[in-house]
Order: structure tokens, then C-alpha cells, then sequence
């Protein structure tokens, strides 16, 4: 089980919303909000995916000193290795390859209050179910879940999000 | 503004366009401001190149974002209990989401009043991209 800290600032919560198209004035506008049946801005529904940009290991974030998997030169920028290499560098060519096939196929969110700007929230999260699925459209598909649980400064719920992700045979064909 | 349920019967459905025309450059706000930096959502040498897709495609949490926009436009700001999404279908830079959410149920919890609606999200061709339910706390 992992466990980081996710302060929530109003700027973030104005950007979130930007970013998924939604003008609502509660996301930005104070005094819109304070006199709001919520009585102050609060967060979009999904808002706690930014949460990732907190999580010191997450693995979609360039790594400061290290390769990215992304384009620079080169398509990628984690060459694949000849099979007499250490085995950091076969881990490494896994990771680029597994990222490729990697998707995201449902996620859930159960409200216990509304984020406001200023909650401290913290974050843990743990595996929950796996398992295998034979798939017409990406050969087969192993699905494994994340559960996080999101508390506040005083230890209570305030948002639990179920993730499940999918790692698919080959790219998903689109017919 | 909140739903009022002596307003409200099993069956009633609102819909609203949620993204017209998808930028690439919104994928790339989306990636900043969610933090998920996937290169398969932006970057179109890796995706093609290494990935195998014919480009980048949005991150399904920003549709399952947009979604949400049209959620909360209808039941009122803090009112949701629960949402939840399927990711059916890929979306792809030019495309447009049509956000749908229809009442299955209301009923009485705790004291407080509640409607359960399955939602559904489509891209201009009519296929699903979302297939979802959420719940929303309404007015007795």
C-alpha cells in the first residue's frame, strides 16, 4: 500500500476544469461560489486524478535524470537492449513495451464530501482484484484494479476511486 | 441548482455536447492539468511509431471529465454520491462527444432522496465511448 499527500489549491481545481471544458463559475469564481448552494468552490467530479502529479513513483511522469519512454530523437527514448544486457535494461525495454499496450477501462468514484481548495488530503492506495479476458479487438487483456482512498486533514473519507487498467495484447484494432 | 424529485420520473434525460471538434491541444491541457503525461496521448511519433495506433487519443478520463460537465450541469454542484465509467471505445483528436444521462431510478436512503442514471457518452458516428451510472442526491 502506497500512501502521499495531495494539497488542493484553487489554481489546480481552475485548471483541472479548464482542461476537461468545463466553464461552471464554481470551479473558479469565489464569489460566484460563496454564495452557492455548496457556499465555496469545490472540485470537478474526476479531480482527483491530479492527484498524480503528487504521487512521487507515478510512471506516466518524466523522471528528472532519467529516460522517458516518449519521442525525442527517437520514437522512444528507452532503446531496446541486446538479450546479453543487465537485466535493469531488459526491465527497462519491458517497461517501454508494457506502457504501449497499457490502458485504462473503467474507473469508479463513490463521493463522501466535496474537495475544496485548502483540503490536505491524503492518499493511499492498494491492488485490489485481477484477472483475464480473451478480447476480439485486443487479443488477450489482463485487467487489474486500484483502489484509492482519499482522507482528509482529519482522517475522514472524502472521495474513494476504484481504477481498473488494462494491459492488452496487441494495439486494439478499430473496427 | 439542485433536481426536485416531485420534478423528476424515471426516464427523464438530459444531454449536452461536451466536446466539439477534440484538439490535440486539449488532450495536452488535459495531460498538464491531470498530470498523466502517457505519451500515447500526445505524442504522435511514440504512438504510431512504438504503440501501433494510428495516432494519439484522448486520455478516457477527459471524456470520462467532459462527461462530468453535463453530470453536474444537470444535478447541481456537490450532489453526486457515485460515477462511474467504461471505456468502450477510443477518442480521437477531431471528434465530437454527445454526453447523455437518463433517470433509472429514485428512491429513499438515509434520509436523503437520490437518482441513480445510466450514462452515456457518444462520438459524432453514434458509438459509444462511455458507458457509465451515476448517482445523484435531488430534492424531496
Amino acid at each position: 500500500m502506497a500512501e502521499f499527500k495531495f494539497p488542493v489549491d484553487a489554481s489546480q481545481i481552475m485548471l483541472f476544469a479548464r482542461a476537461v471544458g468545463d466553464n461552471n463559475p464554481i470551479y473558479h469564481d469565489a464569489e460566484y461560489a460563496n454564495g452557492s448552494e455548496v457556499g465555496g468552490i469545490v472540485a470537478p467530479p474526476t479531480f482527483v486524478q491530479a492527484s498524480a502529479q503528487y504521487d512521487p513513483k507515478f510512471p506516466l511522469r518524466p523522471t528528472i535524470g532519467e529516460p522517458w519512454f516518449g519521442s525525442g530523437k527517437e520514437a522512444t527514448g528507452i532503446k531496446p537492449k541486446q538479450p546479453s544486457t543487465a537485466s535493469s535494461d531488459e526491465n527497462k525495454e519491458k517497461k517501454s513495451s508494457d506502457s504501449a499496450r497499457m490502458l485504462h477501462a473503467e474507473q469508479q468514484y463513490i463521493y463522501h464530501k466535496p474537495i475544496r481548495p485548502g483540503d490536505e488530503l491524503t492518499v493511499t492506495t492498494k491492488r485490489g482484484n485481477s484477472w483475464e479476458k480473451e478480447g476480439r479487438r485486443g487479443g488477450t487483456m489482463s485487467f487489474s484494479e486500484t483502489i484509492s482512498e482519499f482522507r482528509d486533514a482529519s482522517g475522514e473519507l472524502v472521495v474513494t476511486a476504484t481504477s481498473v487498467g488494462v494491459t492488452t495484447g496487441k494495439a486494439v484494432s478499430q473496427d | 441548482m439542485a433536481l426536485n424529485a416531485s420534478a423528476l420520473k424515471i426516464g427523464d434525460t438530459h444531454e449536452e455536447l461536451v466536446a466539439e471538434n477534440l484538439s490535440r491541444t486539449q488532450i495536452v491541457q488535459y495531460a498538464g492539468a491531470s498530470g498523466d503525461y502517457m505519451p500515447l496521448h500526445t505524442d504522435e511519433l511514440y504512438a504510431r511509431e512504438i504503440a501501433g495506433y494510428p495516432g494519439v487519443f484522448a486520455h478516457g478520463m477527459l471524456s470520462m471529465g467532459a462527461t462530468g460537465t453535463m453530470l453536474t450541469n444537470w444535478v447541481g454542484d456537490g450532489r453526486l454520491t457515485q460515477y462511474s465509467a467504461r471505456f468502450t471505445r477510443q477518442v480521437w483528436p477531431g471528434d465530437d462527444l454527445l454526453a447523455k444521462a437518463k433517470i433509472t431510478n429514485i428512491f429513499k436512503q438515509n434520509g436523503e432522496t437520490l437518482a441513480e442514471m445510466d450514462v452515456v457518452t457518444t462520438n459524432q458516428d453514434g458509438q459509444a465511448v462511455i458507458s457509465g451510472k451515476a448517482t445523484a442526491r435531488i430534492d424531496a
